[in-house]
């Protein structure tokens, strides 16, 4: 089926564990006029929060920097999300999908954070240089009425 | 935000309930909240009661793991009460469920 898009919208903020929270709510609030179930958004806004941390905790790790978002709104009811940064990049990308693989030494972070947004999407794609970012790719396909 | 930590000792359970949202933001206040609380009171066992929590994402995973690790060290248990339809979603992907009992049925008096 041929899919028009119908709406579109660019971010861009620092990257700060305050804005973790700006990002997922204002993507949901962009994603409401498709109409989704509050399941479908608690899902998004899960995504987008995993993203936006991993951005501001691992590539920038925690020293600041840009955080990009674009959504997209398609007349299927399919939305799709590209949010990158500048940051390291991940040398070992492969690993960061399997469940409970993380590089945080303390203890606190769950290493769920991919495993998570592979699951609660439709979609998934990651795309990253060690030294030039990492964009990660998202596709939703809103079903409730 | 406003992300606030209850506690209510009876005997040696400590049962501490999270109000608002945990994120990567927000959870380093709350476990500073909840292991000074643990501290405190050297319970026997932490009961983490989850039926307030508007939303969370996978650092509320890396702070629920990290205090069953905090009650292993006070050599005690750790029970997860009541969490939402949403935040049962991430704990059954992360089979946080299976390391850690988890209550599910809402008990009267935990809601009040």
């Amino acid at each position: 089926m041929k899919r028009n898009e119908i709406n579109r919208m660019k971010l861009e903020f620092d990257a700060t564990s305050q804005n973790e929270a700006f990002a997922r709510m204002a993507v949901s609030v962009f994603a409401a006029s498709l109409d989704p179930t509050l399941e479908e958004i608690s899902d998004l806004r899960v995504v987008v929060s995993e993203a936006v941390t991993n951005a501001v905790v691992h590539a920038y790790k925690n020293r600041g920097g840009k955080i990009g978002i674009t959504a997209i709104l398609y007349s299927d009811r399919s939305m799709k999300l590209k949010i990158h940064d500048k940051g390291c990049g991940i040398a070992d990308p492969e690993r960061c999908l399997e469940p409970l693989y993380t590089t945080d030494p303390t203890g606190e972070r769950g290493g769920m954070g991919f495993p998570i947004m592979q699951a609660m999407s439709h979609a998934f794609r990651l795309k990253t240089a060690v030294g030039v970012g990492t964009t990660v790719y998202i596709e939703f396909r809103f079903q409730g009425a | 935000m406003k992300e606030t930590v209850k506690t209510e000792l009876q005997g040696r359970t400590l049962t501490v309930t999270i109000i608002g949202e945990i994120d990567h933001h927000s959870a380093r206040k709350l476990r500073e909240e909840i292991d000074s609380a643990l501290f405190y009171h050297r319970p026997k066992t932490l009961r983490l009661l989850l039926s307030q929590v508007s939303f969370m994402d996978s650092s509320g995973l890396g702070l629920i793991l990290g205090r069953l690790t905090r009650m292993k060290e006070l050599g005690g248990d750790m029970v997860l009460v009541s969490p939402t339809k949403e935040i049962d979603k991430i704990l059954t992907l992360a089979a946080i469920d299976k390391t850690i009992p988890t209550e599910r049925s809402v008990r009267k008096e935990d809601t009040e």
